[in-house]
């Protein structure tokens, strides 16, 4: 067997070991092996990347040196990536996938340019625009300079749609504001025309000059779409931009014609579509609605309007009584709870319950936390069985038989304004419906409008009691204050 | 039709002396076929991991988008060109990134799910 032979033998390889990291991520227990399985896949694939015809000349013609350049450059990245995995904290895992989107994506726009300005390109570069004009037909390059192209476009995207989006998750003041201008459409049809044409371009010439405009007009793109979306869209648009990072992967496949890429990117490509469909479904929102509709950040109605007169606030001694008649008790975490870093007193108030008899659950929404699953992986890693944590659909048909559902930092999940006001940015959303609960507790620190920036009708609702502070504190109060009786 | 003819007839123009046995239509229609047939089974296998799990699936897939440093060795590693080698190196330093970041986090979460008897 030729050496290329075992090469693409071991890319075959590491590409079934990605298929079933995937498929053993159908549950937890198989799922840490999959992630293991993807690891083995992945080094083995950059170990035969090592052995590749290019890096194999150059190695005769310098010595060790180019490998130890890669190695170099390697293991900084390497460093750096796991030394940001094991600080980061988990509340701030959308920004974290964000900026590794990013990273890929840069990377799969840089392999294309790389591979155009080597060798086999160079010599196209040295032609001038009229020999361009005067050659009238396309040749064989092309298919080659349409990979480049795309792999530029989707990378460039990528990498800047995926630092916006990190700037909106981080809540960066730059970002507090979605980009509202009324010209954005014709800006962004103007922009995607611009990248056409530049595309048609690299594809006819593989002029570097159309390349690096190709690249400074998508990475302008990949930004103004990003800009209007709102902080309550993220979870789609970090679905979405894993997605992209996947095919700009699959795009740098092409470009060098190497299997693995494209195998590996299509499968990422794939898992985010399907994670984006499933975020548009859990928000009642079409894909395109998230990406150019733009979820205003304006208040249709005012917030006075709403709570004026109707807020009752508890005090720790009266939601202690409340909640040791209780017999059943659901607990609807929100983003403010990871916030609050309350995972830990919300399991102990959970213990204190539990020992009194009750039975706790905790009703997660899809869009619960910042991006898919988010809010399963917080309170997992507060020890609370994953057997307690119930999906909306089946947990929403038992609030009328729940005595006491606690929202800790949830708002626009539990907004009953998504069923009730036809005209409100969230209508049509499917929530959680404590408000059909015997009594409501909302622990929050004001009356402050959630991600979609619009008050909350349930805050003023008769069954509702608020209860204001800081949640982990105000979690604790109450635990202490049923344990005393 | 959506593609125009003119890039038709490209693909069916003669190899160049590099791609020997393998017009660059064909070099295409193989890649694409690859393309499809992975994007099939990646619907298969994802559709079926439970909501719960949809972070780490998030960020394992991400680790496996990194991938492209596979493509970033091979074209920095060639050092033909300073741009390109330079492009290369920087390529292979951001997708090392998005792999080891992406597997430990992944590892990370996943152990969370799976507590330790104690």
């Amino acid at each position: 067997m030729s050496s290329q032979a075992w090469i693409n033998l071991a890319y075959l390889t590491a590409s079934m070991l990605f298929i079933v990291a995937f498929k053993q991520m159908s549950g937890p227990r198989t799922a840490v092996r999959g992630n293991f399985l993807g690891a083995v896949g992945m080094a083995i694939a950059i170990l035969a990347a090592c052995f590749e015809q290019p890096v194999a000349a150059s190695i005769g013609r310098h010595g060790i040196w180019p490998l130890l350049l890669l190695a170099l450059f390697a293991a900084a990245g390497g460093g750096i990536g796991a030394t940001m995995a094991l600080r980061w904290p988990m509340t701030g895992m959308p920004q974290m996938v964000a900026l590794l989107n990013g990273f890929g994506g840069a990377a799969s726009m840089l392999v294309a340019a790389a591979e155009l300005t080597s060798t086999r390109a160079v010599a196209r570069f040295q032609e001038g625009p009229a020999q361009v004009l005067a050659r009238a037909s396309l040749e064989p390059w092309t298919q080659f300079a349409i990979a480049i192209g795309l792999a530029c476009l989707i990378g460039s995207v990528t990498l800047t749609g995926s630092l916006v989006a990190f700037g909106k998750l981080q809540e960066l003041p730059q970002f507090k504001k979605p980009w509202a201008n009324p010209n954005r459409h014709w800006i962004n049809l103007g922009l995607a025309i611009a990248v056409l044409l530049l595309l048609w371009g690299v594809f006819s010439t593989s002029q570097l000059l159309f390349f690096l405009m190709l690249v400074a007009v998508a990475a302008t793109l990949g930004a103004t779409l990003t800009l209007p979306i709102g902080g309550a869209d993220m979870p789609v648009v970090i679905c979405l931009l894993n997605s992209y990072s996947g095919l700009a992967a699959a795009a740098a496949g092409f470009v060098i014609d190497n299997s693995v890429l494209v195998i590996a990117g299509s499968l990422v490509g794939a898992s985010g579509l399907i994670l984006t469909a499933i975020m548009c479904r859990a928000m009642n929102r079409s894909l395109t609605g998230v990406l150019f509709g733009g979820l205003g950040a304006t208040a249709t109605v005012a917030s006075d309007d709403v709570y004026a007169g109707k807020i009752k606030a508890a005090e720790t001694e009266e939601l202690a009584m409340v909640l040791e008649q209780a017999s059943r008790i659901v607990i609807v975490p929100g983003y403010g709870l990871a916030v609050a870093q309350a995972q830990h007193a919300v399991r102990e108030l959970a213990d204190v319950l539990e020992a009194r008899g009750a039975t706790v659950e905790y009703a997660i929404h899809p869009v619960a936390g910042r991006m898919p699953g988010h809010m399963n992986v917080l309170l997992a890693e507060a020890d609370i069985p994953y057997e307690k944590l119930r999906e909306m659909d089946d947990i929403n048909p038992s609030f009328p038989e729940t005595d006491v559902a606690i929202v800790i930092g949830a708002n626009d999940v539990v907004n009953p304004s998504a069923r009730t006001d036809p005209n409100s940015p969230i209508a049509g959303m499917p929530i959680l419906d404590v408000d059909k609960a015997q009594t409501v507790i909302v622990v929050k620190r004001s009356l402050s409008p959630g991600f979609a920036g619009i008050p909350n009708p349930l805050f003023a609702a008769d069954n509702t009691l608020m209860f204001f502070g800081d949640g982990k504190k105000a979690l604790i109060d109450l635990t202490a204050a049923i344990a005393r009786d | 039709m959506l593609i125009p003819t003119s890039i038709l007839n490209s693909l069916t123009l003669v190899a160049s002396t590099e791609m020997i046995g393998e017009d660059p239509a064909s070099k295409f229609i193989r890649l694409l076929t690859v393309f499809l047939l992975a994007m099939w089974v990646g619907f298969e296998v994802i559709t079926k991991v439970p909501q719960r799990l949809h972070t780490p699936l998030t960020s394992g897939s991400n680790a496996i988008s990194g991938i492209t440093v596979v493509g970033a060795l091979v074209v920095a590693g060639g050092l033909t060109t300073g741009f390109g080698t330079l492009f290369g190196l920087l390529a292979v330093l951001l997708a090392m990134i998005n792999v080891a970041g992406g597997f430990v986090v992944t590892h990370r979460m996943l152990e969370m799910f799976n507590p330790k008897k104690k």
